[in-house]
């Protein structure tokens, strides 16, 4: 059964990614099952892209055989992703680095569950520093977006492959089990028809595809210099990319944090959603209180929380992990004001009442305790 | 107006199917969603719960850790989501399914006898269906109406013929649930 564009339906995150990958045109889909991801891969299989759109569809037998892939697939100019959870993503991340490395496009979606290792199934956001640190080696960045709904599942895959041609830099969707595993109510976009052949060369002259090969030169990709001083240009020139990445593409969105509040709550994905209903209950007992939900991890939103740092009375990074973005926070507020982390990890996620509870015991220490500034509480 | 519902019991008794159609139901009405399954290795047997939201208004936090109703169809569902139904919520449990039935008194208490009505009619895959009726008795969130479109959405077309079925199930659901008096 397929659904016009503007139907109203119900799906989990997981079969929005897939649905939104076969409507935004991309040329192809390598990946290998793992919960809590694996409806991608089923929600492809099902649908058969290939009779319609063209698009390929194929499960590596491995994960570091699926980002070769899509590294091979980037090399050629085409638009390919590949989903995987937190161990699969640790298999990816050479592969990542080389992607990286020869700027080339490509979408990984990284639906996080609890580590380290094998971890648990259950949900999980301590990816974090995986996305936006990196385990690939080398002066390189990924842009990392993090979306909070199903709805955003589907936008995010637009995005990622308008920002990963615009900049040529390898686009992750951080998400967790829960928003791969929750249905919401979602639009999908129109179909967009996959780029031809003339297109691809037109948009990724660099691509080695072989096309029109007889009217000019050929291109080469490697990542492999034997002369330091060329390396150290190339790692120049890449830098001056992303700093033109961090100051034109940071993406947030505030909640109820119009009104010069007292406190900040900074949260991502599924946490950002408990926190709104924290955030509800805790202005019900007339405590101003908002929140700053990053979009995009990396490029960080350093400046608007740096901002609100020179007003407010402490912020609260809530993040189903022991503490990983609050690093990035704290950064961002270079001690104008006290930071604290709260959330549950290894597959625990925290109830509205837990944070509302942590924000509480955070907020009476800020109040009462006559810490000097910036003092970091754990 | 929000129902938070938490729908739990063994895998392969159709739990998170009632629990799609629920909500279905509710986008048929016009109103905000959620469904947030337990996910874990799944097998038949093992255990299965699904959150449910439905809302006139945005739904902020899928997570809840408090439910206007919960629908339990086997005991250790009972034991774990009676304390945490909300005072003056209800709970809607399986007759055949449960052997220490709810004790509180500060929410309201149904018993549906769903899985004999099942076997009665000799179609056990009706179970869960009856007891959404059941459910649809008690809180009135969406019509039949709007829960026969909602099957219409949910159920690949091949099973269409089976909507006529499942609507006299629900209508089946809604006569034999009981309210229960401790």
């Amino acid at each position: 059964m397929d659904a016009q564009h503007n139907d109203v339906l119900l799906l989990k995150g997981n079969e929005v990614i897939a649905k939104a990958a076969e409507r935004y045109g991309y040329d192809g889909f390598f990946g290998y099952p793992i919960t809590p991801q694996s409806e991608v891969l089923e929600t492809l299989a099902a649908d058969k892209p290939w009779e319609t759109t063209g698009m390929v569809v194929l499960q590596a037998e491995s994960e570091v055989a699926s980002i070769n892939m899509l590294y091979g697939a980037g090399c050629t100019g085409k638009l390919a992703f590949t989903s995987s959870s937190s161990p699969g993503i640790a298999l990816m991340q050479e592969g990542l680095s080389y992607m990286a490395g020869n700027e080339l496009p490509g979408v990984i979606v990284s639906v996080g569950r609890g580590g380290p290792g094998l971890g648990t199934i259950q949900p999980g956001q301590s990816d974090y520093f995986q996305a936006v640190y990196g385990g690939g080696n080398g002066d390189y960045h990924l842009i990392v977006l993090a979306p909070n709904s199903v709805q955003e599942m589907c936008d995010c895959m637009g995005k990622a492959k308008d920002l990963t041609f615009k900049w040529r830099v390898p686009v992750i969707i951080l998400t967790d089990g829960v928003i791969g595993q929750m249905m919401e109510k979602v639009q999908l976009p129109p179909y967009t028809p996959r780029r031809t052949d003339e297109e691809i060369s037109r948009q990724c002259p660099w691509a080695t595809n072989g096309i029109g090969l007889k009217n000019r030169k050929y291109n080469a990709l490697s990542t492999l210099e034997f002369d330091p001083l060329v390396m150290e240009e190339r790692n120049r020139r890449m830098a001056e990319k992303y700093s033109r990445i961090e100051a034109e593409e940071v993406d947030y969105e505030l909640y109820r944090a119009d009104d010069d509040p007292e406190f900040l709550i900074v949260a991502y994905g599924i946490s950002s959603r408990v926190s709104m209903k924290t955030i509800d209950l805790l202005r019900e007992e007339g405590i101003r209180v908002g929140m700053l939900r990053p979009k995009t991890l990396w490029p960080f939103p350093n400046k608007p929380i740096s901002k609100f740092a020179e007003t407010v009375k402490g912020i609260l990074c809530v993040e189903q992990s022991e503490g990983q973005m609050v690093n990035d926070v704290r950064l961002a507020v270079e001690g104008q004001t006290h930071v604290f982390h709260y959330g549950r990890s290894g597959g625990m996620i925290s109830s509205p009442y837990e944070v509302m509870d942590a924000f509480k015991k955070m907020a009476r220490e800020c109040v009462t305790k006559n810490w000097p500034k910036g003092y970091w509480m754990k | 107006m929000t129902e938070e519902i938490i729908i739990s019991g063994f895998g392969g008794q159709g739990v998170l199917s009632m629990g799609k159609i629920l909500a279905y139901a509710g986008i048929m009405e016009g109103k905000e969603v959620s469904w947030m399954p337990a996910y874990g290795p799944e097998q038949r047997g093992g255990t299965a719960n699904v959150t449910v939201i439905v809302s006139d208004q945005f739904i902020s936090s899928p997570i809840v850790s408090a439910y206007d109703t919960a629908i339990v169809l086997n005991q250790p569902s009972l034991e774990k989501f009676e304390p945490l139904v909300k005072p003056g919520g209800c709970i809607i449990y399986d007759g055949h399914s449960i052997i220490a039935p709810p004790r509180r008194d500060d929410i309201a208490v149904y018993r549906i006898d769903a899985l004999e009505e099942a076997a009665r009619s000799g179609n056990s895959k009706i179970f869960n269906i009856l007891v959404l009726g059941g459910y649809l008795k008690v809180r009135p969130i969406a019509t039949v109406e709007d829960v026969v479109k909602g099957l219409h959405k949910a159920l690949p077309e091949r099973h269409h013929k089976l909507i006529p079925m499942n609507e006299e199930a629900i209508r089946r659901g809604m006569e034999i649930i009981k309210k229960m008096s401790l």
